[in-house]
């Protein structure tokens, strides 16, 4: 199977998913005796494009025009159908990110195919992919499967794979610019000036160790408990929907299906129940530790290890077991 | 400005599920089903662009025959009218397949702007607002989180990862999907309620519509995820929890 990976970066920086999908490309490609392009999309890339190159993979192909110097769902759809046509991959990869789902489903109606989105996994069964996707807010799974011919086009949600199983090739592989043809008058989109709302706007996807709060935590007095322990966890603060609705924490913290999905190798729940909402945004995290007074709160479903108790007593001892000298 | 908005009806959040034998979908008869929250947010903005720029609202909505709740709770929140894209089982559609529906549905309506929420509740498929931009043939922006009408153009702040923003500026007409949370949603007025009975919800059969029925994906089965988790449970007082966890953090798990 010949696939195409599109990674995404923003102004010279990987967005880090774009490795989980290329860990996804390599599985695949091991089962189906397949290869892999990937793809570098942008303007004055060149450096990314040989860091990609540096994995295994068969082929990188820079994507670079003026016109895709700053991102437009009209640029990158017409810009990457071109590519798709010309490299004429079976299968096209990407992560599911804000800007994937902003363009991917245009990119594939323009090309009269389909999209199956947001899967957090696949399985390779006779010869047949099944993507795995799910549905009513991640209570059910969905076995989903291309119908029509090639190219399919499929998006990995974030922790679906894991970007450090990415595997670096024994050598180099080929960086091939691969042209493509933009008119200005194509692209109806003005983006204008990125900004950040929170003067200290903290990026929850890249934090190793997460300690997240909800409604068991009571009131915003007892907030800083929980950022001494994600201080000496090395970690950040994070939170349900709820808390971040009364203006306990910012909005930036939130986790789950209306704030931002992570995946940290430690996620500490303290008094989450654990709702779908919230669980959509972090069950792919390696190791959950959940502290909740209720021992039928369904975050205990997918908790690795669980305290049933106070975490007003719990925590402080947490605390005062990481400050003791090892 | 004459806007439409999509909203559909979803099984409610607390309805208990269960999934056909066959694993095509669930089972409808016995659960009861409201209005997918995130379109709220998207009837809401379209309301409030209303009352600044005056216009029109129109609700659309595809579905079986319980779908027209949904438009009526629209109408009694202030919607001037409803479109209702009749279909039994437009569960069996895929994105593109519903998105290509709604777009032979609303197309002669000239709509200067459209919008949807986010993604559904139940399907969750979250690409109907781009996909209906594309087959209309207009410009799109998703994930809005404000929009501000200019002279025939939109400036638009768009909500990115890790809190990020961007403005963004979109000639007119054009598709827009609402990221949820961008305001606070009205209630129904008792008046309004009142209002809606005598609103007018036209009904289009969507096989009526031609629409070719070439899925691209199809959805073999639906099943409840395997638990592939065992929690371990850690007892005992406070102190003695907390050291064992940290131990188990440190050395079993190796996360610390």
């Amino acid at each position: 199977m010949k696939i195409l990976v599109i990674t995404e970066q923003r102004e010279d920086k990987w967005n880090n998913v774009s490795f989980e999908t290329l860990a996804a490309a390599q599985q695949i490609a091991a089962q189906t005796n397949g290869t892999i392009s990937g793809a570098v999309v942008g303007k004055g890339v060149a450096s990314l494009a040989e860091q990609l190159a540096a994995f295994q993979l068969n082929e990188v192909l820079l994507v670079e025009h003026d016109l895709l110097d700053k991102y437009t769902p009209d640029g990158f759809s017409i810009a990457l159908h071109q590519v798709i046509e010309n490299a004429k991959p079976d299968l096209v990869l990407l992560p599911h990110t804000y800007q994937v789902r902003d363009f991917a489903p245009k990119l594939a109606a323009s090309m009269t195919k389909g999209l199956i989105g947001d899967c957090i996994g696949y399985r390779h069964e006779n010869g047949k992919l099944i993507f795995v996707r799910q549905m009513f807010q991640g209570r059910t799974n969905a076995d989903v499967l291309f119908t029509g011919e090639p190219p399919w086009i499929a998006t990995f949600q974030a922790g679906a794979f894991r970007a450090d199983l990415a595997a670096k090739g024994a050598s180099k592989a080929p960086v091939r610019p691969a042209s493509v043809e933009l008119k200005p008058e194509q692209i109806r989109t003005k983006p204008l000036e990125l900004f950040r709302e929170a003067k200290q706007a903290v990026d929850l996807t890249q934090a190793p160790i997460l300690v997240s709060v909800g409604r068991g935590i009571k009131g915003p007095e007892n907030i800083p408990v929980a950022e001494k322990l994600a201080k000496l966890l090395g970690g950040e603060v994070s939170a349900s929907r709820p808390i971040c609705d009364e203006g306990w924490l910012p909005m930036d913290r939130q986790i789950g299906s209306s704030g931002q999905t992570v995946a940290p190798k430690l996620y500490f729940a303290l008094g989450i129940s654990g709702a779908i909402q919230h669980v959509v945004g972090m069950k792919g995290s390696r190791t959950i530790a959940a502290i909740n007074k209720d021992q039928n709160a369904p975050i205990f479903e997918i908790a690795d290890y669980g305290v049933v108790g106070d975490l007003f007593e719990i925590v402080p001892a947490l605390i005062e077991e990481l400050e003791k000298p090892r | 400005m004459k806007i439409g908005v999509c909203v559909k009806q979803v099984p409610a959040k607390d309805a208990p599920l269960a999934i056909v034998q066959d694993g095509g979908w669930i089972r409808e008869s016995d659960i009861s089903f409201e209005t997918n929250e995130p379109d709220s947010f998207a009837l809401e903005e379209a309301l409030r662009l209303k009352e600044r720029h005056g216009g029109e609202v129109v609700a659309i909505s595809m579905g079986p025959e319980r779908t027209k709740q949904t438009i009526k709770e629209a109408l009694a929140k202030g919607a001037d009218r409803g479109i209702h894209v009749s279909d039994a089982e437009f569960y069996k559609l895929d994105p593109l397949g519903a998105a290509r529906s709604l777009a032979a549905a609303v197309e002669k309506e000239n709509f200067d702007l459209i919008l949807t929420g986010l993604q559904s509740d139940d399907q969750g498929f979250g690409q109907t607002g781009v996909l209906l931009a594309e087959l209309l043939g207009r410009p799109h922006a998703t994930i809005i989180m404000a929009i501000e009408v200019l002279d025939g153009r939109m400036k638009l702040k768009r909500e990115l990862e890790s809190g990020w923003f961007q403005w963004v500026e979109l000639p007119l007409p054009a598709v827009l999907s609402i990221q949820s949370g961008i305001n606070k949603v009205r209630y129904a007025t008792l008046k309004g309620i009142m209002a809606a009975k005598k609103k007018e919800i036209a009904t289009i059969d969507r096989k009526s519509l031609g629409v070719p029925d070439t899925p691209t994906q199809r959805v073999e089965r639906i099943y409840v995820p395997q638990k592939t988790k065992k929690t371990e449970f850690i007892t005992g007082q406070p102190k003695e929890i907390a050291a064992k966890l940290i131990e188990k953090l440190r050395h079993e798990a190796r996360v610390l």
